[in-house]
């Protein structure tokens, strides 16, 4: 009988499960988590999970009726220890071992940690799992200043979090502006205002010395110009690396993050590698891709489960993003690029609008920031074979959403 | 506790009892409701926890932000002008103890 395993139980892995029985996949199915909790949703972890009067209580990917209905065995705190590709076996740290025909590696990704002294201090975080969310929101309740490590994603949606908390908050950055792997000039430029609007103190150019503590618990922290800072709790928010130990183990290619071809695979036929821990072709020029994101992990997981199923093709969704902080409601779609020319669409004064990224006279990506319809119809354009010009959208009477109707109006 | 009723096509329905405070969206996700999907984790952000809303409780929801109002325009099933709502912006509670809502035919 075929037999799928798919080692990680986050979005990418239960989507896997879930897309090979829609499809009518009538093997054995076994989804293995390293974690102990019914699998669940990380975004909301750093925005509604800490936000002021929540409930404290994770939200399931699936219920838990959903696993047994629909004959996925799911293996939850076990951790994938050793694959052996030549018996098609993975063993587990609990002395067991799966047999499979096919492998979907969706082990995800670790944070990064930063060598400096004191960043074993009590009070000092990261934020990834539940496990770490729910020893952070602990920490809030008594802290009244924080120290944010890196101006990404997870660490200004923690900085949103603390100010509608009431707490003082200093974002240390090391380069010249927030989000600045992801974002363009002109939106980073317009968080790095709203931030500050917050009450948030954001010290760009400036980045982490040393971690300060009494007692075994941070005080606060110094950046490298020789800036002190006071601090309860320090947030470490500065990227992550991918987790490929096991396919390194096992022999697989890897390259910040495990290689795979257009169709998902690794360098061994029976194995896939999807989601923030796989390094995949982009379409264009060559270049190699790792996204972090819901979308990349559940749109590649449709992706191999129809391969399972005997659909090949090659994998080329528009990767689509979101992050909400305080009031700010950003969502990217496509990949902007240093050197990308841009334009406004919308109103900026008011905090509706997006930022446009052009290349080459082509539409690459659209940043939206409280303007979701913007956000829809550029995922509509950039999956079409259309573009509107820089100069068409740099007409005040341009709206995306406008765009994107033409289109499918279109023969 | 507000009782949620979710119809589904050929004459299904979920009924479930739910927590006062809690959303559409969550109560269906978290007890495996079919065609409910959330991929954002509610934050309005997805479209994808779209439901129709039948008639005699249309007039205890909320009112429709300028958020959802957008993203209502962007669901997979088509939008009806009276009774598409996104079901992580509809919270069952004092005000709603009770709704009964029909799961479009596709979210992705």
């Amino acid at each position: 009988m075929e037999s799928v395993v798919i080692i990680g139980a986050g979005h990418a892995g239960v989507q896997v499960a879930e897309s090979l029985r829609t499809g009518g996949f009538e093997g054995a199915v076994t989804l293995v988590g390293d974690e102990d909790a019914l699998p669940y949703q990380r975004p909301p972890l750093s925005k509604d999970y800490l936000a002021p009067g929540r409930t404290a209580e994770p939200l399931p990917l699936r219920g838990e009726k959903f696993y047994a209905e629909n004959r996925i065995e799911l293996r939850t705190g076990v951790t994938a220890t050793v694959l052996d590709r030549a018996r098609r076996t993975v063993f587990l740290d609990d002395g067991e071992s799966l047999t499979y025909t096919t492998l979907v590696l969706a082990t995800g990704a670790t944070n990064r940690t930063l060598p400096v002294p004191g960043s074993d201090l009590a009070g000092v975080h990261d934020l990834r799992t539940l496990a770490d969310a729910e020893r952070l929101r602990a920490d809030m309740e008594k802290a009244r200043s924080v120290a944010v490590v890196g101006a990404g994603f997870i660490g200004l949606e923690f900085a949103a979090a603390a100010r509608a908390h009431g707490l003082a908050v200093t974002v240390l950055e090391a380069t010249d502006r927030p989000m600045g792997r992801a974002l363009t000039p002109p939106m980073s430029a317009h968080f790095t205002d709203a931030h500050g609007e917050m009450g948030s103190d954001l010290r760009l150019g400036e980045g982490l010395a040393e971690i300060h503590g009494q007692d075994g618990r941070v005080t606060g922290v110094s950046s490298g110009p020789g800036a002190e800072y006071p601090a309860d709790i320090v947030l470490i928010g500065v990227g992550v690396r991918p987790r490929d130990e096991l396919a390194v183990a096992a022999g697989l290619a890897v390259a910040n993050g495990i290689v795979v071809d257009g169709h998902l695979r690794t360098s061994d036929p029976d194995v896939y590698a999807i989601g923030d821990c796989a390094s995949f072709p982009a379409t264009e020029a060559g270049a190699r891709l790792r996204l972090e994101s819901v979308q990349n992990a559940t749109d590649q997981a449709r992706h191999v489960a129809r391969q399972i199923l005997g659909s090949p093709a090659t994998y080329a969704e528009v990767p689509w993003f979101w992050s909400n902080q305080g009031p700010l409601r950003l969502q990217i779609a496509g990949l902007a690029q240093p050197g990308d020319s841009t334009v406004i669409s919308g109103d900026r004064s008011g905090g509706r609008f997006s930022v446009l990224a052009f290349r080459n006279g082509a539409l690459v990506a659209v940043e939206s920031l409280n303007k979701p319809a913007d956000h829809i119809a550029a995922r509509r354009v950039l999956s079409a074979a259309a573009t509107p010009t820089p100069d068409q959208a740099a007409d005040p009477s341009f709206t995306l959403k406008d765009f994107a109707k033409q289109l499918v109006a279109a023969p | 506790m507000p009782k949620v009723t979710f119809h589904h096509d050929g004459g299904n329905a979920d009924v479930l009892d739910v927590e006062p405070g809690t959303s559409l969206m969550r109560a269906a996700v978290r007890n495996g409701v079919r065609g409910i999907v959330g991929e954002c984790g509610g934050q309005a952000m997805c479209a994808t926890c779209h439901v129709y809303v039948r008639d005699r409780y249309l007039d205890a929801l909320p009112d429709i932000s300028e958020d959802e109002e957008e993203m209502l325009d962007c669901t997979t099933a088509p939008r009806d002008a009276d009774r598409s709502r996104l079901g992580c912006q509809v919270v069952v509670g004092a005000d709603l103890d009770a709704i009964e809502v029909d799961v479009p035919a596709s979210q992705v």
